[in-house]
């Protein structure tokens, strides 16, 4: 994956010295009886793509909106650069925020929209026309200058919206479902030249966003939320290998959940008897959680492997039958129903144009390394 | 293809036309050929504009004098003019007062939204001849505010509102109101309110944002609402009649004394087509700009 530059290579979240740029310290929100966003802490290093990634309503946007400036926390305290945010309104935050619906002047043309926070900072008309000269040119956009924002397609206005808030050079961008209003192809290209763009100007980008996609990868880190709390911060892979809880093993990317008991807790491994699977698995490293506490195995679908002839191991693996076939062109979705009426869904790449066929109604074996399950304990 | 003949479509587009012509273009040219006439004592008071002189001979005479008329009588020019004041001013005003009140509105929530603009119609439920009356009861020299302001004080010597520039003010602004707030309302109730947090993001105060983003795009808006006061102010007869006293010279003050006291119809007859002509353009102008709103473009 691309993900941006500096930020990612040095890992400063792990260095216990590294000053964090900004700070949001034990913040909540309500309104009327409703948490929006519930205690949440998090430090951010200079030159991080930070996604907020959750579902609608899980106060992601609220959150974003607190930093802009758009909103007063109910309790705890913003700092950006070592700067108090309290009490400082939208127009004087060293922040800039691109908006979901772009929110571009409609009476201005491309060129306005851009230039319109440097004049409103009294700017030198001609560093102004040179700054958005220059920013015009990096979204590519040097010839639609004189355009107005009707004239322009989706994806135009999107990179107008963008120049539009890098061109103050803000110490934090806030995005806001940057590419949630683009077609799929678009938005893929349009994620890595973000990224391309963050890397060259060094700006520090918190982005939010429902799709997983996106934040994984964008992202340098990622924060899962949920119910206004953030569940799980970490890298992209960080969340989807090691996730912490069903909850986000089962929002980034599918997972197959087994809930079982834990029937042998060893400090080197654990073997989990679970009804669901109607077997057992076997887990190769220990885990802290209380004996005869409810566990559960998240298994991703990539891990498992399918073979239509039975494993010589009993532990981690089962047998079932392919209920349903998604052929996706690079790798192909297999729904296998256990015995016990549990659906499991396996992925396979095609590595082969023909391979071996597995059809409908086969009855096949599924089994996964000792190091594939993650244990969770909520 | 359909035969021609009545359908369901040609009828529905032939209606409105026809009330267009039976009540708008024959009374016009009615006007228009009693504005080309001479003066008569009888009954109507004017001369026929056609006329059978002799055998076979078809005269027809346009006096075109009473138009000549109007500007050689100081009287006339100087009541146009007072009239375009008066509607000009009266509009300003109506701006002034009815911008921050469309605005609060379409800033509302949807609920408060329709009770408050209901107020804004309530008026239109009686008539604007008893709500005028209503302000010379308020208005005259023991009238309510008088009454108020000396009760509680803050004058001795009841004010002299009545009669007065003021009271006419008061009343073509209270009256055109609500013609200026639907049309703006409208217009801003499709703002995008998002834009104004990203002019703020972009280190705009609230009313830089405002000025530089709000009061632009509601340009027609704006234009529609004070085109819908200006142009009925221009022709405004009743409201200075009740409240501006004798000094208010307006042109439909003209119009009426013209028509009703000097049985001057053919004279009347021209000051109203003038007064017509006067405000075509600006008729016109609201068109485009309703157009334009329709359109969507800004």
């Amino acid at each position: 994956m691309a993900n941006s530059g500096d930020a990612v290579k040095s890992a400063p979240w792990r260095d216990p010295a590294a000053r964090p740029y900004v700070q949001i310290e034990r913040i909540t929100k309500t309104f009327g009886d409703f948490k929006a966003v519930d205690d949440v802490s998090l430090n951010i290093y200079r030159g991080e793509i930070f996604c907020l990634l959750g579902a609608s309503g899980c106060g992601k946007t609220t959150l974003l909106r607190m930093l802009g400036g758009f909103e007063t926390p109910t309790s705890g305290r913003i700092l950006i650069d070592g700067e108090d945010m309290t009490g400082v309104p939208p127009y004087e935050r060293p922040v800039n925020m691109m908006f979901q619906s772009y929110a571009l002047f409609p009476h201005m043309n491309v060129e306005q929209n851009v230039a319109f926070g440097l004049k409103q900072d009294r700017v030198p008309k001609a560093e102004i026309a040179e700054r958005v000269a220059t920013m015009l040119e990096l979204v590519k956009l040097g010839g639609f200058a004189k355009r107005k924002p009707h004239q322009l397609s989706g994806g135009q206005r999107q990179r107008v919206a963008l120049a539009r808030s890098l061109v103050k050079r803000p110490k934090l961008l806030l995005l806001d479902e940057p590419l949630g209003a683009l077609d799929k192809k678009l938005r893929e290209h349009t994620q890595f030249e973000l990224i391309g763009l963050q890397d060259q100007l060094g700006v520090t980008f918190l982005v939010v966003t429902h799709d997983q996609e996106e934040a994984m990868t964008l992202a340098s880190r990622i924060g899962v939320m949920d119910q206004g709390e953030i569940v799980q911060a970490g890298t992209p892979s960080e969340i989807y290998e090691f996730p912490s809880s069903k909850f986000v093993a089962d929002f980034v990317g599918s997972v197959n959940i087994f809930e079982g008991k834990l029937i042998e807790d060893e400090p080197e491994y654990v073997r989990i008897g679970s009804e669901e699977l109607g077997g057992t698995i076997y887990v190769s490293h220990g885990i802290s959680a209380a004996p005869e506490a409810t566990v559960w195995a998240a298994i991703r679908p990539e891990k498992i492997f399918m073979s239509t002839e039975a494993p010589a191991d009993t532990d981690n693996a089962v047998r079932g039958a392919v209920q349903d076939i998604a052929y996706l062109g690079d790798l192909s979705i297999y729904l296998v129903k256990l015995p016990t009426s549990k659906v499991v869904r396996v992925t396979r790449p095609n590595t082969s144009r023909h391979a071996e066929a597995i059809t409908w109604e086969q009855q096949v074996y599924l089994s996964w390394d000792a190091s594939s399950p993650v244990v969770v304990t909520r | 293809m359909r035969k021609a003949g009545i359908t369901g479509r040609g009828l529905v587009v032939a209606l409105p036309y026809f009330w267009l012509v039976l009540f708008f273009v024959v009374p016009f040219v009615i006007v228009l050929k009693i504005s080309f006439s001479d003066i008569d004592l009888a009954i109507p008071p004017y001369k026929p504009l056609i006329e059978w002189i002799g055998k076979n001979s078809l005269a027809i005479r346009l006096d075109l004098n009473n138009y000549a008329f109007l500007f050689t009588d100081s009287l006339y020019v100087h009541a146009f003019l007072n009239s375009i004041k008066v509607a000009f001013v009266s509009t300003l005003l109506c701006l002034v007062v009815g911008y921050p009140m469309a605005y609060g509105i379409a800033r509302s929530s949807a609920k408060a939204r329709s009770f408050l603009l209901l107020l804004v119609v309530l008026p239109f439920w009686t008539s604007l001849l008893l709500r005028v009356y209503a302000w010379i009861g308020l208005l005259k020299a023991n009238g309510v505010i008088n009454n108020v302001l000396i009760w509680v004080g803050a004058i001795h010597e009841p004010l002299n509102m009545l009669y007065t520039p003021f009271a006419m003010y008061v009343g073509i602004v209270y009256s055109y109101l609500p013609f200026l707030i639907l049309p703006l309302y409208a217009n801003l109730e499709k703002m995008d309110w998002q834009l104004l947090e990203a002019a703020e993001d972009l280190g705009c105060r609230p009313w830089q944002a405002f000025y530089k983003i709000t009061l632009p795009l509601s340009r027609n808006g704006i234009l529609a609402g004070s085109m819908l006061v200006f142009i009925p102010a221009v022709g405004e007869f009743v409201i200075p009649a009740l409240l501006g006293g004798p000094n208010a010279l307006m042109i439909g003050r003209v119009l009426w004394d013209e028509f009703f006291s000097n049985r001057a119809w053919p004279v009347a007859s021209a000051v109203a087509i003038l007064l017509l002509l006067l405000l075509v353009p600006f008729m016109m102008w609201y068109q485009s700009v309703q157009a334009r709103e329709s359109a969507g473009a800004r």
